[in-house]
């Protein structure tokens, strides 16, 4: 039955990187905006043009 | 560019606003202003007009604009090194609120602004905050220059005094990391604690060891990490010799951690760690969720939020931009139109005409003349003045009102709510019953006393009252917040409740800021007159010009030889006529006391606009429905020519008070509440400050969320105040639900308790009732605060 105790010490480590995962993700400020992020992803970066980085 | 007039209403495709003075075409795109149409050129020149692809007319009106030198005090230094947040030889970071936030375009054109200055490296965009964070090469560019970009692309930066001082309270996040670690915990205690439900084999026995020695390790982040605000909730109230109901709570966690420690190690049994640690996961998200923060709202405002960080000084000639803190008695400063003034101080120069109506409750602008003395805290109207300090700013009438103590106010404790006089009785009972059966059986079978005591224990924990607690004013403070009541904390709802005489402000409070009764006494006009006059008025910022805009409608009629005599009226030519608008000096009439702009056409005098305060459109019902439960008292700075009117909106039982200086307000609160009065005050500017502060619930008023408010304990929008009624009712029904749900968690501890008093209550008992018991209050806490808002139509 020792592979029972081998399940429970994969399945606690796996939770526990998904703790460590969330904490971070805490510590980060990943929720601290709701409104930004997702609208981030969507704004199209025009390609590099030179006229665009002169004023 | 030709200005051309157009006759159908156009609108601003930078701003959205109708074009009414002049309509700018450029790329067969209309513009309102010249302001506008250089953003528009801005942009289309760096190709950034995704800007506008993305939303319709995302831009800010630019038709005020702002002084040219206005940043000119970020040249210096010491300010500099005060507002930055990082520097080194390469970089410079620096976090700029911007009110003017709205919407994705602004998200998207504020994350290019590398696009606009190559001295710029990123920009980072905190929508929640209305925050951005640039960080810019201060080789290429100076800070000047990048507050200087974004006021030109419509995003002026808000920098105050606040900023200087460098406090910016950061969010608590502990207590989500003590959520996520009892969360995790809880889950992988609950997993292991299955077989031992379900029963094991005789051949599997030796995995009991394995599972109860997991759950024993599993528990104890949980007991010393995770459980940390209650431990340290109990302890202050203990020191304050009261109990609160954190207090049994603590005991029953360590209490059942104790017994399951025991019972593990002797193995006698597999313990509660599934119950212990499944209540402290649901306490905490309750408490989160009662914790609930407005990010962008605050509650702890105070002068320094409100003024500004760098005034002009004149020093022999030369204008110089000084921090505010530097300001010293007898140094000569330069106040622009729209500015505050930071400092008492006497005119040398210039003519004043100052809107107090934020520090004193005037309503309108004050006329000073040169060697008078003008306080701290107003708004200069009219062209520019010069001001000798005689009162360093720390020192000032205002911010010496600001510290003294009535206002420096504790917060209140929140010991009188009602949760912990009932938890206190919970409490006792509970222990009531703990002796009894522990004398019972200790008769009976001496062996079993200490299990029945610790289990009885167990079972008291007043955590279901906690819940329902915080859930239901999580929930309550959600709906609030949903119709722009937003409270400070869950405490404000129980005060709310409480509450038996509402006192309220007049200026901006009763009465709108940006809305004015206009009525006309005189020769009758003819349209085309009216037009002209209103063609006038439009060039003008004046309250009054607007308001008579508003009154008459817009015009399209150009102007030419327009003059506008600060303080005075306005002067200007429209078809060959020549219009006049001013006060009763500048038309050359007598006086005659209320407010009334006074019409001259071709020097012939044809009569006046009498300017009265618009009372907001729902305050006769809301004030007759207040009137029949509650006390009113309406306390206004200003004068009594309004009287006859606020007594026939308020009814006769009101008291009515004029000529209230701040700290009469904040007397006449203290005053009732030595009556045993427990009072709301509803007020909007730093005049009522002080008794907002005293009193038990107060709640700032505000026109857009994002303007200044003084400190307070709840900000209301203030189209919304209308609802006031039903809000009360919903911060009352709250006590209800707190009440019903206790009674419904009773009586699943009464079941708890009739097995532990037996001696048997079995863990998997206790991990039924448990989670049942939690998500039955959970239920009928939203739900039914849900309901009783659907109800009362929130």
């Amino acid at each position: 039955m020792s592979v029972i105790v081998l399940l429970l010490i994969a399945s606690i480590s796996v939770a526990a990187l998904f703790l460590a995962a969330f904490i971070w993700s805490v510590k980060k400020g990943q929720f601290d905006d709701e409104y930004a992020p997702p609208l981030r992803m969507l704004f199209d970066d025009k390609p590099a043009d030179d006229t665009n980085t002169s004023l | 560019m030709q200005p051309t007039i157009t006759t159908t209403t156009t609108q601003c495709y930078h701003c959205g606003e109708d074009c009414i003075t002049e309509t700018i075409c450029l790329n067969d795109k209309n513009f309102c202003c010249q302001g506008c149409k250089m953003v528009y050129q801005l942009l289309n020149r760096q190709g950034m007009c995704a800007y506008y692809n993305l939303n319709e007319k995302p831009g800010i009106n630019q038709r005020v604009t702002v002084r040219k030198d206005k940043f000119a005090f970020l040249d210096d230094a010491d300010i500099v090194q005060k507002l930055v947040h990082f520097q080194n030889e390469l970089q410079t970071h620096v976090i700029f609120y911007l009110p003017q936030m709205h919407c994705s375009s602004c998200l998207w054109l504020l994350e290019h602004l590398h696009q606009l200055e190559s001295g710029i490296i990123s920009s980072k965009v905190n929508f929640a905050r209305k925050e951005v964070t640039v960080i810019f090469n201060h080789q290429q560019v100076t800070l000047r220059r990048v507050a200087e970009l974004l006021t030109a692309i419509g995003y002026e930066p808000y920098i105050s005094l606040q900023d200087m001082q460098g406090k910016k309270p950061g969010v608590n996040k502990s207590m989500i990391y003590q959520l996520g670690v009892a969360g995790f915990c809880f889950a992988n205690i609950m997993l292991m604690s299955f077989p031992e439900y379900l029963g094991l084999e005789t051949a599997e026995k030796n995995l009991q060891g394995v599972f109860r020695t997991l759950n024993f390790i599993l528990s104890l982040p949980v007991l010393l990490y995770s459980a940390q605000p209650f431990y340290t909730a109990a302890c202050k109230g203990l020191q304050h010799r009261f109990l609160n109901i954190d207090a049994p709570i603590a005991l029953a966690i360590v209490m059942t951690f104790v017994r399951s420690a025991y019972e593990v190690i002797s193995g006698t049994g597999a313990g509660y760690f599934d119950s212990m640690t499944g209540i402290v996961f649901f306490m905490l998200v309750g408490r989160l969720l009662q914790d609930k923060t407005y990010l962008q709202l605050s509650f702890e405002r105070d002068y320094t939020a409100y003024f500004p960080v760098a005034v002009t000084v004149l020093k022999d000639n030369k204008e110089t931009p000084t921090a505010l803190p530097d300001i010293k008695h007898g140094d000569t400063l330069l106040i622009h139109n729209e500015e505050l003034i930071p400092a008492d101080g006497i005119i040398t120069k210039g003519k004043a005409f100052i809107d107090y109506s934020f520090v004193t409750g005037e309503s309108l602008p004050v006329r000073k003349e040169m060697g008078e003395i003008v306080y701290a805290g107003g708004k200069q109207t009219a062209g520019t003045v010069e001001l000798l300090v005689i009162k360093e700013v720390a020192q000032s009438y205002l911010t010496r009102l600001w510290s003294c103590n009535e206002f420096k106010k504790e917060d209140k404790p929140d010991s009188d709510s009602f949760v912990h006089a009932l938890s206190r009785y919970f409490t006792y009972i509970v222990f009531l019953l703990a002796i009894i059966g522990a004398a019972y059986w200790w008769f009976a079978d001496p062996s079993k006393s200490w299990h029945v005591v610790t289990t009885v224990l167990i079972v008291a924990c007043p955590c279901a009252l906690l819940l329902s607690n915080t859930f239901t004013n999580g929930n309550i403070l959600r709906i609030l917040g949903r119709k722009h009541l937003y409270l400070r904390n869950a405490t404000t709802i129980e005060t709310i409740a409480g509450v038996n005489h509402i006192v309220f402000d007049k200026t901006g409070t009763l009465t709108s800021t940006s809305q004015q009764d206009v009525e006309y006494n005189g020769v009758t006009l003819t349209a085309l007159q009216l037009k002209q006059l209103a063609a006038v008025a439009q060039q003008s910022n004046h309250p009054l010009s607007k308001a008579l805009v508003r009154f008459i409608g817009k015009s399209k009629l150009t102007v030419t030889n327009f003059k506008e005599w600060h303080g005075q009226g306005l002067t200007g030519w429209v078809n060959n006529d020549k219009l006049l608008l001013g006060n009763a000096l500048f038309a050359g009439v007598p006086h005659t006391g209320a407010t009334c702009v006074h019409v001259v056409i071709n020097n012939e005098y044809k009569g006046f606009f009498a300017v009265t305060n618009h009372y907001r459109q729902y305050l006769p019902a809301l004030l007759k429905q207040l009137s029949i439960t509650y006390p009113l008292s309406v306390i206004s700075g200003d004068n009594e020519t309004e009287a006859a009117r606020l007594r026939n909106l308020t009814g006769n039982k009101a008291i009515l008070m004029f000529h209230q200086s701040p700290e009469d307000k904040l007397q006449y609160i203290q005053q009732l509440q030595q009556h045993g009065r427990r009072v709301m005050m509803i007020g909007d500017g730093l005049n009522d400050a002080g008794a907002l502060k005293q009193s038990d619930a107060g709640i700032a008023l505000t026109e857009h969320t994002n303007n200044f408010t003084p400190s307070s304990d709840g900000i209301v929008d203030a189209d919304s105040l209308q609802h006031l009624p039903r809000f009360i009712k919903l911060c009352r029904i709250n006590k209800q639900i707190v009440l019903a749900s206790f009674i419904v968690s009773i009586i699943y501890n009464i079941i708890g308790l009739y097995f532990a008093l037996q001696g048997v209550l079995s863990p998997l008992v206790a991990a039924v009732l448990m989670p049942t018991s939690s998500l039955t209050i959970l239920l009928l806490t939203f739900g039914s605060s849900n309901l009783a808002a659907r109800w009362l139509k929130l």
